[in-house]
């Protein structure tokens, strides 16, 4: 395992612009500390963001697990890229001949995924421990430690998305239009969705649309703005009630790994039956 | 006999209805030199292809090293370069053998000596993308016996290259040919093989017309070639002689290939005796080429 994740590691690392994404992946990352520094004093405006509550544990889990898997596009881009190059170089020609085999071509890439998903994991963690520690209104043992089913979700959520990206890469073969499918397959689902919205029930069509793959990951880690006490405040006001299921469902963190188990299963069989 | 590297029994491919290679069995044995010949499109490439764990047999099997290990295992104790060079255009050529070696599980001890080897030792820094066509195939070479290989597999290793390049990498084949390493050369390129090769492997359209040594091929009885005062009397002799075989005449000069063996006194003696006064006369053996070309066209006629 380790000498795969070496393969993978070596192309990746001498590779401008890979290399340039990923630093500025975990930059960004290490940014949203910045968000805290947001002031705004203006006349009897006085808002300070670290002050509205996003930093208390153990909302702060929630809420920057959310926001950082957005940033999960860029090692997308990495991941089709050192996909799709491999066919365009025909290096997996030459890594074939010379002495690796198709699964364990396949592997260097799933570990490569495993690998950054658990950095990436890691990082929110310090980044969300260490926001948490100095803004947090609570900071008792208990609370810090609760609520951390977001971080596991939120390592499946850029898991099944990345599996889903290596997926593309090996049955498209060129970045470029494995990009543009998983764009196509986001509009896809939506399509699909509103098809069965229109043949069977509502409340039908939401259960099945709650199976597609990129549906499942998004709901993996719902959106934590409504949940925000101020929030809520305004639309107790306004006669809205808010109140939902924020917590993570267990049973969408398993879809999710089927789905990836899938994805990378999917891929291997076609790379298994194709001439090179 | 010396210990076998890899037996093919009946491999077959055929892509839809086109039977790229048909039925093929061959035997490489360690310390030989393999030219594998045939026409282009003859299924050279498919045939290294499969055993290369790159294309996959419709039928038939392989095995490397008696069977004792897996092919994918079995490629990292060879070396082998096809078509063209496929390297990282953004490595290298040190990033670039250093990934074939852990790929290969070899050390970096051989990388040095290789990149001296095929001379591009000073442009060892250079970027893959900035070579020329003629250095990434050198690289390739290099590349290929960075694992001090049992056997050194070549698919058409001059094609595409300047005189000077063909001739860079034919020094190169013979230099390592010398140093003992069990070759595998495929080309349409006759003289390429004969110059370096001791068995080959004749291909066409995927079926095997002969599989020996290079001796055993170019050895046949010979043919003469003849003119006398009387080419009609000639061939009239040569007709009736239980030795010759096929005959032609081309620019007025009789050929005649012969079924036994004949010495030249002995014919030169029977048209001595028929009042015939030789102008022209040699004895002659086919060289590949010619045998090779007999091969692959007699069932087109």
């Amino acid at each position: 395992m380790i000498r795969l994740l070496q393969i993978e590691w070596f192309k990746l690392i001498h590779h401008r612009i890979s290399r340039l994404l990923i630093i500025s992946y975990f930059l960004l990352i290490s940014l949203v500390a910045l968000l805290a520094t947001i002031k705004v004093e203006f006349g009897p405006i006085n808002f300070y963001l670290a002050e509205q509550g996003i930093f208390n544990f153990p909302y702060i889990w929630h809420f920057n697990t959310y926001m950082i898997a957005t940033l999960k596009i860029f090692f997308a881009i990495i991941i089709v890229a050192m996909i799709a190059n491999e066919f365009s170089y025909k290096t997996l020609k030459q890594n074939l001949i010379d002495g690796l085999s198709k699964k364990e071509f396949l592997l260097t890439k799933v570990y490569t995924i495993l690998a950054f998903v658990l950095i990436s994991t890691l990082v929110v963690f310090i980044v969300s421990m260490t926001l948490g520690l100095i803004y947090s209104d609570y900071n008792e043992i208990g609370i810090i430690f609760s609520d951390l089913e977001y971080l596991l979700a939120y390592a499946v959520k850029l898991f099944g998305f990345f599996s889903l990206c290596l997926f593309f890469g090996v049955w498209i073969k060129r970045s470029a239009f494995a990009l543009g499918m998983l764009i196509l397959w986001q509009i896809f689902e939506g399509i699909l969705y509103g098809v069965l919205r229109w043949n069977i029930s509502a409340s039908m069509a939401e259960k099945v649309y709650n199976l597609f793959p990129l549906n499942a990951m998004g709901n993996l880690i719902k959106e934590p703005v409504t949940r925000l006490s101020a929030v809520q405040n305004i639309a107790d006001q306004m006669g809205e009630d808010l109140s939902k299921d924020y917590g993570v469902n267990l049973l969408e963190v398993a879809l999710v790994l089927g789905w990836s188990f899938v994805f990378i299963y999917a891929s291997y069989r076609i790379l298994l039956k194709r001439d090179l | 006999m010396g210990k076998k590297l890899l037996e093919v029994s009946a491999l077959s491919k055929n892509y839809g209805s086109l039977q790229a290679v048909n039925a093929l069995s061959i035997t490489l044995e360690k310390g030989n030199i393999y030219g594998l010949l045939g026409p282009n499109g003859s299924g050279k490439s498919t045939t290294l292809g499969m055993v290369l764990n790159v294309v996959n047999p419709s039928k038939g099997s392989f095995q490397w090293y008696e069977g004792s290990l897996s092919t994918h295992q079995a490629l990292k104790k060879i070396g082998a370069i096809i078509e063209r060079p496929n390297f990282y255009p953004y490595m290298t050529a040190i990033q670039n053998l250093k990934l074939v070696c852990k790929i290969k599980e070899c050390a970096f001890d051989n990388i040095q000596e290789q990149l001296e080897l095929v001379g591009l030792w000073e442009r060892r820094d250079s970027k893959f993308s900035t070579y020329s066509l003629g250095m990434k195939q050198r690289l390739a070479i290099a590349a290929a016996l960075v694992n001090q290989p049992d056997l050194l597999i070549l698919d058409e290793p001059t094609n595409g290259l300047d005189p000077q390049g063909i001739h860079q990498i034919r020094e190169l084949i013979i230099q390592i040919a010398q140093k003992g390493t069990t070759i595998l050369l495929a080309s349409h390129l006759l003289d390429e093989v004969e110059k370096v090769c001791t068995h080959v492997i004749v291909l066409k359209k995927g079926v095997k017309q002969y599989e020996g040594t290079v001796d055993g091929m170019t050895h046949s009885f010979g043919y003469f070639e003849l003119a006398t005062n009387d080419n009609t009397a000639l061939r009239k002799l040569l007709e009736n002689h239980p030795a010759v075989g096929t005959i032609k005449e081309e620019n007025d000069k009789v050929i005649a290939y012969l079924k036994q063996p004949l010495k030249a006194e002995d014919l030169s003696k029977s048209i001595a005796e028929q009042s015939l006064y030789i102008t022209h006369f040699s004895k002659l053996k086919p060289s590949l080429e010619e045998q090779f070309l007999s091969l692959t066209e007699k069932e087109n006629s």
